[in-house]
């Protein structure tokens, strides 16, 4: 520990260190022995899923929790299902499925074509979903892209459980509506209509990267008129950030260049980024309207699921 | 320092039992316990690839995981892939295509060229390239290790052994 | 391969081939032994204590909590480490005026960098010393850091170390002909700045190193991750007050090292101190973190430019104002301001024009000192040179081919020598612009350019030529008081069983070394290459040399090989005629037998004259003493330097709405003199092309105004990756020395001198027609959307 003569140090990231500091170790065989351990610990300790987030920031000590709850053996939170038009995706699906998986592919297409752009193949076999929504880093693509889906998460704490929505979800950096103790059981998504198109793409400095900006964008597609569309952004401020008044720039309309240029318009309302070392905000907005106005030619060229259901 | 705990994984085939602090990855596990040093860390914070193991036939980074957390599962390390020979015509393809230069990623890249040749149909050079982009290698500018998947992909579909080019090595360009 | 090939039909004939790399093998079984892969008996570990602060005085320091930790060795601070160690200054005599303040292990009473080491903790275990770490109270005070290049030089600004004066390491200019006159009769000039990015190595092994000192013998052995075991024989020999015959320095695999790893760390001369503190084995492995505040950095400039051209495009002259900022230190032995040094000198290179003026200005700052990283100086004057050729040739409506034709030092002019000085024996401009034209076919790619160009789609085309400083004779450092050796040994011996063994003063860190030398011992002797083995890296087994460093390792450890093995061979054939009762003159050894000279038929193994040489010399003529090893050493004689040349091509592809640039081709025709092995020369280019692509487009040191390196993880600081960058072709044109019997110059360094400058005139030809140029590296999306007026 390093102090200073007049204002105290604000800590620089992992003092050059990158072995964890002690802790120790608890793997749950259900979730009431994790909330039990949890309890315990009085909340010196955090969750493990995946590891993939949070071996970093261990091995970083930026966090340096007593103990540390192994919950990536929860029979309880894996598993992908459909039931009454709703998909249910377990926390611990890995990136990997997520990627691979035909149900997802067939009911949440914007899952699997953001999949290939999270992190590097070694990653996606081991991080889950249900970690990178609990960690809810501004600039992965899962969390952003659950609010473009309207999806809900199921929460688990020692109560019982509770559904809460995406759209809010997102509190602050790196914060979320999972109270302190409580654990993502599973993302329930809304299926995939006959009409609905979607289209994800992100300007990353290399393959893998977190990118500069991220979007995701779906829409109802009904002979040329788009309605309930929902953009979904990240990379853009502290949460990923839903574009509300993009979205109504196009409601009811053909996807033509005009309504495109409206909505990229719009994006001004929605998105204010912040200017950072590299980058203005400025530029990042500039780069969000070039990707929303890319994506939505892509949807507005692509054919549906029906069209291609036909074919 | 904390309580060493109990763990025990199966390491390249063989069973093992070791105590291990809780906060001791599994890169560290393999390299100062086992004493398999193949693996490599060059990152410590899952970046670089030079510490990717097999975890139950799948590539992860070795340093994004306790060691305590691979209780019964199955690791495979570079040592042990090279002693099965089952990338031993990757090695000789990397070999035969000078597809290293100081060596430091090459277990990592090798674990990664072995996940790579499972896919049924050849890869693109630039669906390698895509695969291959979790591994850092300062040395080579990557093109000899694509060409070297490459070469082993025609060797496998042609059911045959990538054979050794010996004394005078074929140059790609 | 368009190369011409020579002897090759004859047995052993290996220069020239592309022969695999035999102790590539053991890497690929995941064998390797690098030092951070090493374990000694009773072996402690290091973990330091970093400076939070750019700059500011150490007003104490409390270890009492640390040392007390279970597990904890020695906790040591700069004043005890500065009891054992003496001070060392990266000054050379033949940088006249330069100035540094002297170095200690640790720091003692202020700290001159974030990230600077002020404590260090030997422990059982690493993750023990760093959770010591935590418990050690510094208590400092912060001074105003100097981090601006600008503002280091005004009058008043804090001075780093106010007994040197102010903060200015070095000034040079570099005048030849009359440059107020070239401008005077110009039909134009115009001026340009360009800013290049400080970069750093990041091998993929960081550095590492253990110290085994050893009381009882007075003895230190060291393994050690590092490019000249030699000079560290030295340094660690007098630095610390112990014989050097006693101070062995192994080197064994190193995982990359680029010119990063030769250089004096204050993590790796505390460690031997901690050794002989704790009578144990000390290891200390960089972490990364630790690698980006404490492994040199480079290639930090801004160089100002003017440039006077006549309506023919012929350049008239150059004037250049190169300010680099080096770090609160030059770093020792090499120090910091030959990079700025060689900018200034291989500003024009490969040109004929002869009116030059080029000032420089070296500067200390509150940064992690700079120093030599693989190319020093060359992608800087490459940048500038070409970027400046390109941008008149657009002025005038002259096409990059033409323009440099028009300008190129010719092959009528050589010996040639440079405005700064340089002396160029014989290079191939022509030849290599030549062969790029047709390699890239250039016609064909302007085609498509232009039909692209009407779609929208904004490609670029550029070249660049560059000019590498090769075998550096002890002009280079020697002369500057360094103890850095220019020359090289070989010894080889020739064992009982017939079989080779070469050791020799050169290293092997993945380029290929042992390869090479392996290729010429066994051409020379006469053996077949599988019988040779090549040993290097270890102060008590291999001669004295300077190792690895400036790209001499084939042209002038492979020459030191060649003459060895030819000292060896005739050693062999005295021999061989003692036992045939012939003369030396009528034998030869081809593929491991004597034969006649005159027929070739065969007489008697080698592995036949090895055994009575060595079991049986009671059967040799009376007087008759084998001497089956042989020692030689080289160094350069001729030229001060052997100087390579070639030229680069790169494509590129950009999008003006986001300012992403996708490499598309990059083609490289090269002559580095003698080629010993194809396919490692290959590599050396592609593997240093992919270096100056990083520099071109990801690689940048950013620091804050308060000296915080704030991209310093491997997550941050980009790398190029598989997927950026692109296919290389390669060609080559062969001009060998003169000056040696092999013939060979170096080629590690090639690639990097000039892509970083193609890739820049690749983009600016792409944004040509858009009305925006960029001449700042790295060229992110950020950069170009700014000078597309989109940011």
């Amino acid at each position: 520990m390093v102090t200073k003569t007049k204002k105290p140090l604000v800590p620089r990231l992992g003092s050059e260190r990158v072995k964890p500091a002690p802790f120790r170790y608890f793997r749950a065989n259900s979730l009431a022995e994790a909330f039990a351990a949890y309890a315990e610990a009085e909340g010196d300790c955090t969750y493990m899923a995946g590891g993939q987030s949070l071996l970093p920031v261990l091995s970083l000590r930026l966090q340096t929790p007593s103990l540390v709850i192994d919950i990536s053996r929860l029979e309880e939170l894996r598993g992908i299902s459909l039931a009454n038009g709703v998909l249910r995706i377990g926390a611990l699906t890995r990136h990997n499925e997520m990627l691979h998986s035909p149900e997802i592919a067939r009911y949440a297409p914007l899952l699997s074509k953001a999949a290939p752009y999270v992190a590097h193949p070694a990653i996606r076999n081991k991080g889950t979903i249900g970690g990178t929504i609990a960690h809810a880093d501004p600039a992965a693509e899962f969390p952003g892209m659950t609010l473009a889906l309207n999806a809900e998460f199921e929460i688990a704490n020692s109560e019982g459980r509770r559904r809460e929505p995406a759209n809010g979800f997102f509190r602050g950096l790196y914060e979320t509506g999972i109270a302190p103790g409580e654990i993502l059981v599973a993302i329930h998504v809304p299926v995939f209509g006959e009409h609905d198109r979607c289209a994800y793409h992100e300007l990353a400095r290399r393959r893998g990267d977190y990118p500069l900006v991220g979007c995701g964008v779906r829409a109802t597609i009904r002979d040329g008129v788009a309605t309930n569309g929902r953009f979904a952004f990240i990379a853009v401020g502290a949460v990923p950030q839903r574009a509300f008044a993009a979205e109504a720039a196009i409601e009811g309309q053909r996807l033509d260049e005009t309504a495109i240029a409206a909505a990229q318009t719009a994006l001004e309302q929605d998105l204010q980024p912040d200017d950072d070392s590299e980058t203005t905000g400025a530029m990042r907005l500039h780069l969000a309207k070039v990707l929303l106005g890319r994506l939505l030619r892509e949807i507005a060229l692509s054919p549906s699921k029906a069209v291609e259901a036909a074919a | 320092m904390t309580e060493r705990v109990p763990v025990s994984m199966t390491v390249n085939g063989e069973d093992v039992q070791r105590f291990v602090e809780p906060r001791t990855t599994l890169g560290d596990f393999l390299r100062v316990e086992m004493e398999l040093t193949g693996t490599h860390l060059g990152c410590e914070m899952g970046v670089c690839g030079a510490c990717l193991v097999l975890l139950n036939g799948k590539p992860i980074h070795s340093c994004l995981m306790l060691a305590v957390a691979a209780e019964g599962e199955t690791i495979e390390t570079v040592e042990g892939l090279a002693e099965s020979k089952a990338i031993a015509d990757i090695q000789q393809a990397f070999h035969n295509r000078n597809a290293l230069q100081c060596g430091f990623c090459t277990p990592g890249m090798l674990v990664t060229a072995h996940e790579i040749l499972k896919s049924e149909h050849p890869l693109t050079r630039e669906e390698i390239r895509d695969e291959l982009s979790g591994n850092y290698c300062r040395c080579t500018g990557y093109e000899a290790i694509v060409d070297a998947i490459e070469q082993v992909f025609v060797a496998r579909a042609a059911g045959r052994e990538v054979e050794a080019s010996g004394q005078f090595a074929e140059t790609a360009a | 391969m368009n190369m011409a090939l020579n002897n090759t039909d004859r047995p052993n004939s290996y220069i020239g081939r592309s022969v695999t790399r035999p102790n590539a093998l053991r890497l690929l079984a995941g064998k390797g032994r690098y030092v951070t892969d090493i374990k000694l008996p009773r072996m402690l570990h290091a973990a330091f204590l970093r400076s939070p602060y750019a700059h500011a005085e150490i007003k104490s320091i409390d270890t009492t909590e640390a040392a007390a930790l279970k597990g904890v060795h020695l906790v040591a601070t700069g004043e005890d480490l500065a009891k054992l160690c003496k001070p060392w200054v990266g000054t050379l005599d033949h940088f006249r005026g330069m100035k540094s303040a002297p170095q200690l292990p640790l720091a003692v009473g202020k700290v001159v960098w974030a990230g600077q080491a002020m404590v260090a903790v030997v422990a059982e275990t690493r993750a023990i010393a760093e959770d010591a770490l935590g418990l050690i109270q510094v208590e400092m005070s912060e001074l105003p850091p100097v981090v601006d290049i600008d503002q280091a030089r005004e009058p008043d600004s804090t001075r780093i170390y106010p007994e040197l004066g102010d903060n200015v390491a070095f000034k040079l200019t570099v005048e030849s002909g009359d440059v107020k006159a070239a401008f005077a009769k110009a039909d134009g000039e115009l001026e340009e700045t360009f800013f290049t990015g400080r970069h750093t190595a990041v091998t993929m092994e960081p550095r590492a190193i253990i110290a085994d000192y050893n009381a009882s013998e007075e003895a230190l052995t060291v393994y050690h991750a590092t490019q000249t075991p030699y000079q560290f024989q030295d340094l660690f020999s007098r630095l610390y007050g112990i014989r050097e015959s006693r101070v062995r320095v192994i080197a064994p695999d190193i995982g990359g090292s680029f010119g990063m790893k030769l250089h004096v760390y204050n993590e790796d001369m505390s460690v031997v101190g901690l050794s002989m503190l704790c009578g144990r084995p000390v290891k200390y492995v960089a972490d990364r973190l630790e690698s980006f505040v404490s492994d040199i950095h480079a290639r930090d400039h801004r160089i100002k430019t003017q440039v006077a051209y006549d309506a023919s495009g012929a350049i008239l002259g150059v004037k250049v104002d190169d300010v680099t900022a080096i770090g609160a230190f030059s770093t020792a032995p090499r120090t910091s301001v030959v990079e700025g040094n060689q900018v200034v000198r291989l500003i024009g290179a490969p040109y004929r024009f002869r009116d030059y003026r080029a000032d420089l200005s070296v500067v200390f700052q509150n940064k992690v000192q700079t120093s030599q990283y693989r190319a020093v100086g060359h992608p800087i004057a490459c940048l500038v040179t070409e970027s400046l050729i390109d941008r008149v040739g657009q002025k005038l409506g002259i096409d990059p081919f033409e323009m440099r034709r028009r300008n190129i030092v010719t092959s009528d002019m050589y010996p040639y020598t440079s405005p700064a000085g340089y002396k160029f024996e014989r290079l191939s401009h022509e030849a290599c612009l030549d062969g790029l034209y047709k390699l890239m076919d250039y016609p064909r790619l302007r085609e498509e350019q232009k039909a692209l160009r009407e779609k929208g789609i904004h490609r670029g085309i550029g070249i660049a030529m560059f000019v590498e400083i090769t075998n550096p004779s002890p002009a280079f450092y020697g002369v500057g008081g360094a103890r850095i050796s220019s020359q090289d040994g070989a010894i080889v011996k020739i064992t009982p069983a017939g079989e080779v063994q070469c050791l020799i003063s050169v290293g092997e860190h993945g380029q290929g070394t042992e390869t090479i030398i392996g290729q010429i011992v066994a051409e020379h002797l006469g053996v077949d290459r599988e019988l040779v083995r090549v040993i290097t890296g270890d102060t008590d087994v291999t001669p004295q040399g300077g190792a690895n460093w400036a790209c001499r390792g084939a042209g002038i450890g492979g020459e030191t090989a060649l003459q060895a093995a030819k000292k060896l061979k005739q050693n062999v054939l005295s021999v061989a005629a003692a036992i045939l009762q012939s003369a030396p003159g009528e034998l030869d050894l081809i593929n491991g037998q004597i034969v006649n000279r005159s027929d070739r038929v065969e007489r008697i193994p080698l592995s036949e004259v090895a055994r009575i040489s060595y079991y049986r010399s009671d059967t040799l003529p009376p007087g008759t003493n084998p001497q089956l090893t042989a020692a030689h050493h080289y160094s350069p004689q001729g030229y001060p330097f052997a100087f390579t040349n070639g030229v680069q091509a790169c494509h590129v592809e950009v999008d003006a709405e986001t300012g992403f640039t996708k490499i598309l081709d990059l083609w490289v025709v090269e002559d580095c003199g003698r080629i010993i092995n194809p396919m490692l020369v290959e590599e050396q280019i592609r593997g240093g092309v992919v270096q100056g692509l990083g520099a071109a487009f990801f690689e940048e040191c950013r620091y804050n105004e308060s000296g915080q390196l704030e991209n310093g993880s491997l997550a941050d600081y980009l790398v190029p990756m598989a997927c950026e960058m692109p296919d290389i072709k390669i060609a080559h044109v062969e001009t060998p020395t003169q000056d040696t019997e092999l013939g060979a110059k170096g080629c590690g360094e090639a690639g990097t001198a000039a892509s970083s400058a193609a890739a820049m005139n690749a983009v600016n030809d792409a944004l040509a027609p858009l009305g925006a140029s960029v001449s700042q590296i790295p060229m992110t999306p950020q950069r170009l959307l700014k000078a597309l007026g989109r940011g």
